[in-house]
C-alpha cells in the first residue's frame, strides 16, 4: 500500500507546476499563432502556408506530426516494461521514412496542391475520386485523433492527478479548445510554428534526459541494460523479441508491415510537404525529418530501458497511466518536480499540436475536395472556400472532443495502429500507382481506395480486438473470425491488387495528355505551383 | 516558375472542370507530351526509376528479414555481443544506420544525377532554372 502511494506521489509530482509549464507552453504558442496568422486569407496560405516554409522548418515540423503522445511516451513505456518489443516500434517508424523520401515526397510536391485528393484526381475522372480521396481522408484522420485524444485523458489522470472521469472530460474539451484556435486562426501556418516549436522542446528534453542518464551510468549502455533487466520481473528477457508479441508471430509481422508503409500514407503528414516552396525543398524536408527521428528513437532507447533500471518496471505498471508513465516517472526521478513538468508540458503539447495537424487535414479534404470541387466543380470563389474549411475544423473539433471522451482509457498504441494499417491500404497503393504506372485509371484508383478501406475496416470489426480477444471492445459477444488484431499483412496486398484488378476491368483507358501532363510535372516540376 | 501565365498555370492545375478526355490547353500550356516523348526525360524518368525501385526493394527486405528474425528466431537475436548487447538489439540499431545511410546516398544521387537533368528539361522547355 506504502508502494502504491509513493507511486501515486511521485507521478504526480506537483500538479501546480506541471499546469504552469502547461499554460506557458499554451501561452507562447497561441501569442505565435496569433502574430503570424495576419495574412491567412487565401486557400494557399490557409492550407499549405502558401508554400513559404524552408525544407529544415517543414523538416522539423513533419518529425513533430509524427512525434505524438503515443510513439513519446508509449514507446518509452513499452521499452521499459516488455523491453526489446518496445523498441520494434521505433524501429518500424525510423525505416518507414524512406517510403516517403524514395517514392513520395517530391512527386506528391510538384503534382498536388492542398490534398492528397488533388494527385490522385489529377489524371482521374474528379468527382468521384475526390470523393473516395475524402472519404478516405476524414476516416483515418477520425482514427487517429481519437487515440491522441484518447491519450490525453490518461495524461491528464497520469499528470495532475484528476481521476475522476468529470474532471478528465473538462480538461479534454479545454485541449481540444486551444487545438480549435490554433487550426482556425492560424491555419497551416500556425499550426506548422506549433509544430516546431514542439518537435525542438520534445527533442531538447529527450536528448539531455538520456545523455544525463548515459552519463550516470559511465556511458556504458550495457550497465544501464544490466540495472533494467534487475528491476524488471522478466529479467533478461526483456533483452530479447518476443516478450509481448512472443504468442502471435504472424500478428507481428503484420503489425510491422503497418509501421513501415503507414506513416507516409497519413493524409497529414502527406498534406505537409504542400507547405514548401518546390520538390527540392520536400526532399531536404524528409532528410531533416528522417535525421530527428533518427535522434528521437534512439533517445527513447535510453530513456525506456534507463526508467526501468532507475524507477523499476513495478512502480511504473502501478503509477495512474501504467506503461504510459515511464518518461515521466523518469523525469521526476531524476529532476524532480521541474522537469516532470517540463516532460509533462512537452507531451501535452505533443497532443495539442498533432490533433491541429489532424484536424486541419480533415478540413482541407473537405472544403477542397467535397466542396469546392464536388459540390462547386472546381468554381468556388477561394474566400468562400476557406470559410467551408474554417467552418469543417470547428465541426472535426467538436467531433475530435466527443470522441476523445468517449474513447478515454482505450489503449492508445492499438488506435494508433489501426489508423495506421487504414492509411497504407487505402491511401499508398492509389499514390504509387497513379504516381507510376501509366495505365492506371478512374476504375482502378476506386477500387484500390474503397477495396483496401473497406477490407481494412471489415478485418478489423472482426478481429479479437473488437471482440473474442483477451480485451475486447465489446465484451460478452464473440463474432471474430480473423485472427490477426491488425490486418496490414492482408488489407496492404489487397488494396494493390484491386488497384490492378479495377485497372483492368475498367472500360475507359486514361487519358493519356493528362498522364504525359501528371508525369512531366511529377518528375520536372514544370507546371508546378510555385 | 514564374514564366507560364497565371492564367495557364491554373487550367494545368485544375483537371476537375474537364470532362474526361477535355484538355485544359490555354494558350501558356507547356507541350508535356513532346517533353515526355524527349529523350532527356525518358534519360530522367529512367534515372530515377533505376535508383529508387531498386532501393525501396533493399530496404523493404532487409526491414523484413530483420522483422521475421525477431519473430521467429527469438534464440538467435538473443545471443550476446558483448556485455549484455545482443544480435537483435545491434541488428536493430543497424535499421537504424541504413536508414541515415539510403537517405545520405539518395540525397547525393537527386543532387548529382537528377537536379541538373531536371534542370536541362526545364531549360528546353523554356523554363527558367532554379
Amino acid at each position: 500500500m506504502s508502494d502504491f502511494l509513493l507511486a501515486d506521489g511521485a507521478a504526480t509530482g506537483n500538479p501546480l507546476v506541471n499546469v504552469s509549464v502547461f499554460i506557458v507552453f499554451a501561452a507562447i504558442t497561441l501569442y505565435i499563432v496569433y502574430r503570424v496568422s495576419s495574412a491567412n486569407a487565401t486557400a494557399s496560405d490557409y492550407y499549405a502556408a502558401g508554400g513559404g516554409f524552408t525544407g529544415a522548418q517543414n523538416g522539423i515540423a513533419l518529425s513533430g506530426d509524427f512525434l505524438s503522445a503515443a510513439s513519446f511516451l508509449g514507446i518509452a513505456g513499452g521499452i521499459a516494461v516488455h523491453g526489446y518489443d518496445g523498441f520494434l516500434y521505433s524501429v518500424g517508424w525510423v525505416v518507414a521514412w524512406l517510403v516517403g523520401l524514395l517514392l513520395i515526397a517530391e512527386m506528391l510536391r510538384n503534382t498536388g496542391r492542398f490534398t492528397i485528393g488533388d494527385v490522385m484526381a489529377y489524371r482521374m475522372r474528379a468527382r468521384p475520386v475526390r470523393a473516395a480521396a475524402a472519404i478516405s481522408t476524414l476516416v483515418i484522420s477520425f482514427f487517429y485523433m481519437l487515440a491522441q485524444m484518447a491519450g490525453a485523458g490518461g495524461l491528464v489522470a497520469l499528470l495532475l492527478g484528476i481521476h475522476d472521469r468529470a474532471g478528465q472530460s473538462l480538461l479534454i474539451v479545454v485541449v481540444g479548445a486551444i487545438m480549435i484556435f490554433y487550426v482556425l486562426v492560424g491555419g497551416m501556418k500556425g499550426t506548422t510554428w506549433v509544430q516546431i516549436i514542439k518537435a525542438v522542446f520534445l527533442l531538447l528534453c529527450c536528448s539531455l534526459i538520456s545523455v544525463f542518464l548515459l552519463g550516470k551510468f559511465g556511458f556504458d549502455f550495457s550497465a544501464i541494460l544490466d540495472r533494467a533487466t534487475q528491476n524488471n520481473k522478466l529479467g533478461t528477457a526483456i533483452l530479447a523479441p518476443g516478450a509481448q508479441y512472443g504468442k502471435n508471430e504472424l500478428d507481428f509481422v503484420s503489425l510491422a508491415l503497418t509501421l513501415v508503409l503507414g506513416i507516409c500514407s497519413l493524409p497529414h503528414v502527406l498534406m505537409r510537404f504542400y507547405t514548401v516552396p518546390d520538390a527540392k525543398q520536400a526532399r531536404r524536408s524528409m532528410v531533416w525529418a528522417i535525421w530527428t527521428v533518427f535522434v528521437f528513437y534512439l533517445c527513447t532507447l535510453v530513456i525506456g530501458y534507463g526508467s526501468a533500471a532507475l524507477v523499476g518496471t513495478d512502480t511504473i505498471l502501478h503509477a495512474p497511466g501504467g506503461e504510459n508513465s515511464a518518461a515521466p516517472l523518469l523525469a521526476f526521478r531524476i529532476g524532480g518536480t521541474v522537469l516532470l513538468g517540463v516532460v509533462s508540458a512537452a507531451a501535452f503539447a505533443t497532443i495539442l499540436a498533432v490533433v491541429a495537424g489532424l484536424t486541419l487535414a480533415s478540413s482541407a479534404s473537405f472544403a477542397h475536395d467535397v466542396y469546392a470541387n464536388i459540390i462547386k466543380r472546381g468554381h468556388a470563389d477561394p474566400r468562400r472556400e476557406v470559410r467551408v474549411a474554417r467552418l469543417t475544423a470547428l465541426v472535426v473539433g467538436f467531433f475530435a472532443i466527443i470522441g476523445g471522451i468517449a474513447a478515454n482509457g482505450q489503449n492508445v498504441a492499438f488506435l494508433v495502429s489501426l489508423a495506421l494499417a487504414l492509411a497504407a491500404s487505402a491511401n499508398l497503393s492509389t499514390i504509387l500507382f497513379s504516381l507510376f504506372w501509366k495505365r492506371f485509371n478512374t476504375t482502378g484508383t476506386l477500387f484500390s481506395i474503397y477495396g483496401g478501406l473497406g477490407a481494412c475496416l471489415l478485418l478489423i470489426i472482426f478481429s479479437p480486438v473488437i471482440s473474442g480477444g483477451p480485451t475486447p471492445l465489446i465484451s460478452g459477444v464473440d463474432f471474430h473470425w480473423f485472427p490477426l488484431s491488425n490486418p496490414g499483412i492482408v488489407s496492404i496486398p489487397f488494396s494493390f491488387l484491386c488497384g490492378i484488378v479495377g485497372t483492368f476491368l475498367g472500360r475507359r483507358k486514361g487519358d493519356p495528355n493528362k498522364q504525359a501532363e501528371m508525369e512531366v510535372r511529377a518528375l520536372t516540376g514544370i507546371g508546378a505551383r510555385s | 516558375m514564374t514564366t507560364a501565365s497565371t492564367t495557364g498555370r491554373h487550367a494545368a492545375l485544375e483537371p476537375d472542370q474537364h470532362a474526361f478526355g477535355g484538355r485544359p490547353s490555354g494558350p501558356q500550356r507547356p507541350d508535356f507530351e513532346a517533353i515526355q516523348d524527349s529523350p532527356e526525360f525518358a534519360e530522367l524518368r529512367h534515372r530515377l526509376r533505376r535508383f529508387i525501385f531498386p532501393m525501396t526493394g533493399l530496404f523493404l527486405v532487409w526491414y523484413l528479414t530483420y522483422v521475421l528474425l525477431s519473430a521467429y528466431a527469438h534464440e538467435f537475436m538473443a545471443t550476446q555481443v558483448f556485455g549484455l548487447v545482443n544480435v537483435g538489439l545491434l541488428l536493430g540499431l543497424a535499421q537504424f544506420v541504413s536508414t541515415v545511410l539510403i537517405t545520405l546516398a539518395y540525397n547525393r544521387f537527386a543532387r548529382q544525377r537528377i537536379d541538373p537533368q531536371v534542370a536541362l528539361i526545364r531549360s528546353q522547355a523554356g523554363l527558367e532554372t532554379k
